[in-house]
């Protein structure tokens, strides 16, 4: 049967995540130690998890309202503001969603119209682009430098706008490259958007993980840049709640509005289990100024230390991470494309990565390794890795 | 406790073998100044010893380990320490905690044998003049200690590579 009639060829041309492969080829494989995964290894705290499983017990299993638990929607609007400086009212400003992911993609979808160019900073998570693609938009990259520590630099920016462009993805901290963008990087960027009055979507999912002693500016805290801004947040990164799929998004409401009619005919709510849980997390954060997320965070710094310092010992030059739970070293002097460094490094040495090009063109010469994972595991993996490097560089 | 001190303590809780310049590197400090903190801890008493979690069950080793309530009569001046310190200079005995409730000390003691472990008990800790009472528990099955499960557990339940 013919089915290429049924689909819709913009959508079928989509590529597949270009991850894809490396998890069929380490899935096969056995005492295979992955740094391909982009999400935390601690499990989610137990009084968060006994919150939710109370929540059963009572049978609380209905739907909630379409934006989300009212209790949630009040912790997550004290949380911006107290956190971040950033004022939303919980009754018109926010939606809980399935994960940052809906967020995104929700406020692509209620955007982006035909013809509209959507700018993505590159190297960047994978879904952003074919989001926009799926919102009928076209996305376009906007490419970030090791030199530049993979900041997205203004003038690239300003370059990339032209009357087409609707919007602008923000994704800092960065996955893959664990980039940050300081208030005065990001004051820079506020310029352009004053200028050209385009909407900037920023994915904040990774806010809470940024190590020594830098800390997050939410984009919509700067002068000016509120009216402009999507904020998507979301309790995956922070609090291990990955498998749970509930995040957010916060913005004017003329925006929130027209996203919850997607979000409502779509959706319905975020599972009322995770709600619960994600409320739990918040409120019990406040109270003991944030001290699971502080202890997890504590420990990916270790983790990034020994990786960066394990990475430049082996000769490859890899610039310092601020941000999220990766480190993004340059392969380029083992002369290998990333794709071709991937391949060989876990037939022969056991260690998945994941190429730089998975996420973007630009991401060649570099790779993608989490360090979300136990530190026996890292050691071996950089132990194992060292030796990959000196027998194909005989050194 | 300084950061360096706390951060030194997380690192070698998970594993003491790591070496010096791996923890310098994983907490920002330098190698003289993780040296110099590590010895600090040590002076301090707070690093006491760098030993392994042991499953004894694994080995051929023949062992029994007991847990036993005491019930004591404080010492004048003393109050509880002298009695047990009387108590832990004992080599059978592994632990000793001062408890609240309704005994006054928790002894945790080991012997090869069980006979042995009684005759510990009845011949060398009931005796004792300010010993009023025991409660002895033994040890069956061993499924935890100091956070690590002793039975195998469950694989990383993650994809291998996500994005």
């Amino acid at each position: 049967m013919d089915y290429e009639r049924y689909l819709n060829p913009a959508i079928a041309a989509v590529p597949p995540s270009g991850i894809r492969k490396f998890f069929d080829l380490a899935s096969s494989m056995q005492d295979t130690i992955s740094l391909g995964v982009g999400e935390p290894d601690f499990k989610t705290p137990y009084h968060i998890r006994d919150k939710a499983i109370n929540s059963l017990i009572d049978g609380e299993t209905q739907y909630t309202a379409n934006r989300g638990l009212q209790e949630l929607r009040e912790e997550i609007s004290l949380y911006m503001q107290e956190r971040y400086g950033v004022c939303y009212d919980p009754k018109t400003e926010m939606i809980v969603t399935i994960g940052a992911s809906e967020a995104i993609d929700i406020a692509l979808r209620a955007t982006v119209a035909p013809g509209d160019e959507v700018l993505v900073p590159e190297p960047s998570y994978v879904s952003y682009a074919p989001g926009v693609v799926f919102a009928g938009g076209t996305p376009k990259a906007v490419v970030t430098r090791e030199s530049d520590d993979f900041r997205l630099q203004a003038a690239d920016l300003e370059a990339a706008i032209n009357k087409r462009t609707k919007a602008l993805i923000l994704p800092y901290p960065n996955n893959p490259t664990g980039a940050i963008m300081e208030k005065a990087d990001l004051e820079k960027i506020a310029e352009v958007i004053r200028k050209h009055r385009i909407l900037v979507i920023s994915d904040e999912i990774y806010s809470e993980l940024i190590y020594d002693g830098k800390e997050h500016t939410a984009f919509a805290s700067l002068p000016g840049m509120w009216e402009y801004t999507l904020t998507i947040n979301g309790f995956s990164k922070a609090f291990a709640m990955t498998g749970w799929r509930v995040g957010y998004v916060c913005g004017a409401e003329e925006l929130i509005s027209v996203m919850n009619k997607i979000h409502q005919y779509t959706i319905m709510c975020a599972p009322r289990q995770a709600q619960v849980a994600a409320a739990e997390a918040l409120r019990t954060g406040r109270e003991n100024g944030y001290e699971d997320v502080l202890h997890m965070r504590d420990s990916y710094d270790r983790r990034r230390r020994l990786m960066v310092s394990g990475f430049r010992e082996m000769g490859l030059h890899c610039f310092e991470p601020y941000g999220a739970f990766y480190v993004f070293p340059s392969i380029r002097n083992t002369g290998m494309t990333s794709d071709v460094f991937c391949s060989r490094l876990l037939q022969e040495q056991r260690v998945a990565c994941v190429p730089g090009t998975a996420f973007g063109p630009s991401g060649e010469g570099n790779i993608r390794c989490s360090y979300a994972t136990g530190m026996d595991k890292l050691m071996t993996a950089l132990e194992r890795i060292g030796a990959f490097i000196r027998k194909e560089t005989g050194k | 406790m300084t950061r360096l001190e706390n951060a030194l303590l997380e690192i070698l809780k998970e594993d003491c073998r790591i070496p010096m310049e791996k923890m310098a590197v994983m907490t920002g400090a330098s190698l003289e100044e993780t040296a110099a903190a590590i010895q600090e801890l040590e002076e301090k008493r707070i690093i006491l010893r760098y030993m392994p979690l042991i499953n004894w069950d694994l080995t051929d080793r023949e062992r029994v380990e007991a847990m036993i309530e005491v019930k004591v009569t404080p010492q004048r001046d003393m109050g509880f320490d002298a009695v047990a310190k009387r108590i832990y200079k004992f080599d059978e005995v592994k632990s000793v905690y001062l408890m609240s409730g309704s005994y006054d000390l928790l002894v945790l003691v080991e012997a090869p044998t069980l006979k042995e472990l009684a005759a510990f008990v009845s011949a060398k800790l009931s005796p004792l003049e300010m010993v009023t009472g025991t409660a002895t528990s033994f040890v069956l099955k061993r499924y935890k200690e100091e956070g690590i499960v002793f039975e195998k557990e469950g694989s990383d339940k993650r994809l291998v590579v996500s994005p």
